[in-house]
């Protein structure tokens, strides 16, 4: 039976990144899942609650409840978007869906390690704090990227530490940010590799703005778009 | 009524002190070399055990308890401390507590105390109380004698020198003791041997803090090192301990879990060198008066707050600094008070209990919510739903602002997907500001942003742009 | 005007902090134990440790020494050719001499940690604070497998002392150098 999964794209990747979310279709549709995307969604509301105003965000809290809440299964492109609907949704009076970090979905619900994947890059990954403790993913999309056919993994020095996004702690300090950027950059680029990869495109355009900036030429990757990326049909470099 | 010195009069926000302190190399250097190192020390102390976990649900409930009690459980300690000779005071501000602690000094005629290292005195700043009182309070744990000695403020909640390396502390010693030293840490702990050794033997007045006091027996409990401790404890006459309402277990059995908590947390010792245990007055050994000097400032406002109250659980390990990203990079002193990192972005603006005060009101967004401090928190206090939670009550003081009206049209936006999709449609025309899809400066505040990071130039096509034509 | 102490209890009593769950205590209350692990804990920090089967002649090395010996010191640990220093001592006294030899109460063999309750062969703790060299001896039946077992052994309302290793600091850079203030010296004779 086919699983039936519907996709919250979030609204940063809708946005600025559609090539992850339709990496995630590529891939969730591979799988043998039959996506759906309903067009009403919007936002989860993190900047709002992340930034004090809570109260903003409960009716985008309510919203998602009534956009997906008919679904078995939500998967998002964002550890950070998913931890805020599993954490933080039931704290401002909602009972949400379930809802998934790409990573833990492909491996806890569809059990699948190797979901057929080539890239023929050298790759580090950078777990991203909400990921990693507020989901506790873990290991999971270090797994994944192992068995990607043709990739060259790195490990990432310091990975557990934060990239020092953080949604407006990115401006409201942006100099403390920018000296936590400015370590993560050293440790990407200590492991000579050519992509930067993680599961939330936030993290990414942080780390990846700050590498366009200093013309490293290492590119910031989504997850996704790594396992969407088969020999028949290659990830190309769009931007 | 006064103002709580738990912040430092004048001290700028912390995204402006921040800025200054990021620009010191030195700080910088100091601060990754000394945080890598306990972090890495911490980790192996906590992986040995395999009850850890337990062993941290105990501590948070027990602390939870304390707090649901604290009134019975205060009466008890007054009774079993007076039981055994010990006199309790209460004081529900920092200058109140000061003049308790004068007043007893004056009546010991004391010009001069011996101080062991206590948070709860840093807090209503008791030295500089005493100073202008005609006491002098000699600090005797290396870190605070370091600060002491180079007319400098805390950075950290257990090494509040932590911002100073060897060579600047040589410096100092050099300076204010009149010797010769090398930069041996050995010869440093050394000189400070010998230059304390004779206060220690002829003060008669000693003010400590304590860790845990335990209300069923009116035990004290105080952790360290070095013997300072030990030192004030056992020689005086006359011992005065000052500590937060907060710091009760309710029994001797309770201490059995933040023995082990505390030690490895903090300095990532099995267990520190030594814990110091008495009750009262012991006929014959030690101090022969004993006064308990029990200080509000600001805790009980923040126990009516059901979310920011687990702030009071903490034992002052200071963990979450150790392993904070932000904490590591701008050191303490940027967060304005002797509570710096993660808990102090929590506890501090709680105890001074006024959000309209800029400074305290910028603490709770000194995060970037990674969440490394609750993962290593002996006693489980949840930092960053505590800092979201405080940030709201800021907002909430703050009323209408620029952000908040800009905050409020987003949400406005987000609520209709027609909304929102005009609204990427009409930013997708900003990708004509981009060069090789990239965009590398904007206007205000924008440019808080661009200053260090290019924004990806907004794609041409939406994802659900694309959706629609291609599959809906 | 209320006292500082009413007032305090009754902004308490206003927070109205509604009661905690229970406490549940699934932490493990005892551990391997054993002499080995109490020997090799001690070791950890530095402290010289022995295994003996006879105290006093482990105490030959002492000849020559000023050595404060507590009320309660078994008659047969005062070998000749020690200068055994007896209560009542000035801390003049006690900061001048060699060292103290010293019994305990209880040891803990998960931390490596010997604990004073200035009881039989211990004295008051000005005792073993003063001289820069402390010897302790630990029986066997003195060692508790963990914290939780030896806390439950201790009496609370009397002096204590927990010592793991000699003094030391970790406030220069964060590590840990041993001899501050107390004690520069421990040695343990496990007995």
């Amino acid at each position: 039976m086919r699983v039936k999964v519907a996709l919250f794209a979030t609204c940063l990747t809708d946005t600025f990144f559609p090539e992850t979310a339709r990496a995630v279709v590529r891939l969730l549709e591979r799988l043998g899942c039959s996506v759906e995307f309903p067009l009403d969604q919007t936002c989860c509301g993190q900047m709002h609650f992340n930034t004090g105003y809570r109260e903003l965000s409960k009716p985008l809290a309510r919203k998602y409840t009534d956009v997906f809440g008919s679904y078995d299964y939500v998967v998002a492109p964002s550890g950070s978007c998913a931890g805020m609907v599993r954490e933080v949704h039931p704290t401002l009076g909602e009972s949400p869906p379930r809802t998934f970090e790409l990573a833990e979905f492909l491996v806890d619900v569809l059990g699948v390690i190797d979901v057929g994947a080539w890239f023929p890059h050298r790759v580090t990954y950078h777990p991203t704090c909400h990921s990693l403790r507020m989901l506790g993913v873990g290991d999971k999309p270090l797994a994944l990227l192992r068995a990607v056919k043709a990739l060259d993994l790195v490990e990432l020095p310091d990975s557990t530490h934060c990239c020092g996004f953080g949604g407006t702690f990115a401006v409201k300090n942006a100099e403390t940010s920018t000296a936590m950027l400015a370590d993560k950059m050293t440790s990407v680029l200590s492991t000579g590799a050519e992509v930067v990869s993680a599961g939330d495109n936030s993290c990414l355009m942080h780390i990846g703005g700050g590498l366009s900036r200093l013309r490293t030429g290492v590119r910031p990757v989504h997850l996704a778009e790594i396992l969407a990326s088969t020999e028949e049909d290659p990830w190309l470099a769009t931007r | 009524m006064a103002r709580n010195p738990v912040t430092w009069l004048g001290s700028p926000t912390f995204p402006k002190a921040a800025k200054e302190a990021l620009q010191d190399t030195q700080l910088r250097q100091n601060l990754r070399k000394a945080t890598g190192t306990i972090r890495g020390r911490r980790e192996a102390a906590v992986a040995e055990m395999t009850d850890w976990e337990q062993l941290r649900v105990a501590g948070e409930q027990i602390k939870d308890d304390v707090l649901a009690r604290l009134d019975t459980l205060l009466v008890q300690l007054e009774e079993s401390v007076t039981a055994r000779g010990g006199v309790v005071h209460w004081a529900r501000d920092a200058e109140e507590a000061n003049r308790i602690v004068l007043d007893l000094c004056r009546a010991e005629q004391a010009d001069e105390v011996v101080k062991v290292k206590s948070m709860a005195t840093a807090e209503i700043g008791l030295n500089e109380a005493l100073e202008a009182g005609g006491v002098h309070a000699i600090e005797t744990d290396l870190a605070e004698l370091i600060v002491q000695l180079g007319d400098d403020r805390p950075s950290h909640i257990l090494v509040p020198a932590i911002h100073r390396n060897r060579s600047e502390i040589r410096e100092i010693f050099q300076r204010r003791m009149g010797v010769e030293v090398s930069d041996e840490p050995a010869d440093l702990a050394e000189a400070a041997r010998v230059y304390l050794r004779e206060k220690f033997l002829t003060t008669r007045v000693a003010i400590s803090g304590a860790n845990f006091a335990v209300a069923d027996t009116g035990s004290i409990v105080v952790l360290e090192s070095e013997g300072n401790g030990r030192m004030c404890l056992t020689l005086p006459e006359t011992l005065i301990t000052v500590m937060g309402i907060e710091k009760l277990v309710p029994t001797w059995q309770d201490l059995e879990v933040f023995l082990q908590l505390l030690p490895r947390s903090s300095t990532a010792e099995r267990m520190n060198p030594y814990t110091s245990v008495w009750t009262g007055v012991t006929p014959g050994d030690g101090p022969q008066r004993f006064h308990l000097v029990l200080i509000d400032n600001g805790r009980t406002a923040t126990l009516t707050d059901s979310v920011g109250r687990q702030a009071l659980r903490c034992i002052r390990c200071s963990a979450c600094l150790n392993v904070c990203p932000v904490y590591e990079r701008t050191g303490g002193k940027s967060y304005g008070s002797v509570y710096p990192g993660p808990i102090g972005a929590i506890l501090t603006p709680q105890l001074v209990g006024d959000l309209h005060d800029p400074q305290a009101a910028s603490l709770p967004f000194a995060s970037s919510l990674c969440g490394a401090c609750f993962e290593v928190c002996p006693v489980r206090i949840d930092i960053p739903s505590v800092l979201t939670h405080l940030r709201a009550e800021v907002v909430e003081a703050k009323g209408r602002t620029a952000e908040s009206v800009a905050m409020a049209a987003a949400a406005w936006m987000f609520r209709e997907a027609s909304r929102y999709e005009k609204a990427q449609k009409a930013g997708s025309l900003a990708r004509f500001l981009a060069r090789d899809g990239k965009i590398t400066s904007l206007p205000w505040p924008g440019s808080k942003w661009t200053s260090s990071r290019d924004v990806p130039a907004p794609p041409a096509e939406s994802f659900r742009a694309w959706w629609r034509k291609n599959r809906g | 005007m209320a006292s500082a102490r009413e007032e305090i209890l009754q902004r308490i009593r206003d927070a109205k902090v509604p009661p905690a769950r229970p406490v549940v205590r699934g932490y493990d209350r005892t551990g391997p134990g054993g002499v080995e692990l109490f020997a090799e804990r001690v070791a950890d920090y530095r402290a010289i440790v022995h295994t003996v089967t006879s105290v006093p002649d482990a105490l030959k090395a002492l000849a020559g020494k000023r050595i404060v010996a507590p009320q309660g010191v078994p008659h047969e640990w005062l070998i000749d050719g020690v200068t055994w220093l007896r209560e009542p001592l000035s801390i003049e006294e006690l900061d001048r001499a060699d060292g103290v030899l010293t019994g305990c109460a209880v040891a803990i063999a998960d931390t490596g940690t010997i604990v004073l309750d200035g009881g039989e062969a211990q004295g008051r703790r000005a005792l073993t604070l003063l001289p820069d060299y402390h010897l302790c001896v630990v029986r066997v039946d003195q060692i508790a497998a963990s914290v939780p077992e030896a806390l439950q052994r201790l009496e609370p309302t009397r002096p204590l002392t927990f010592i793991s290793g000699p003094s030391a600091t970790s406030d220069i850079e964060l590590n840990r150098v041993e001899g501050v203030h107390g004690p520069r010296t421990l040695e343990v004779l496990i007995v």
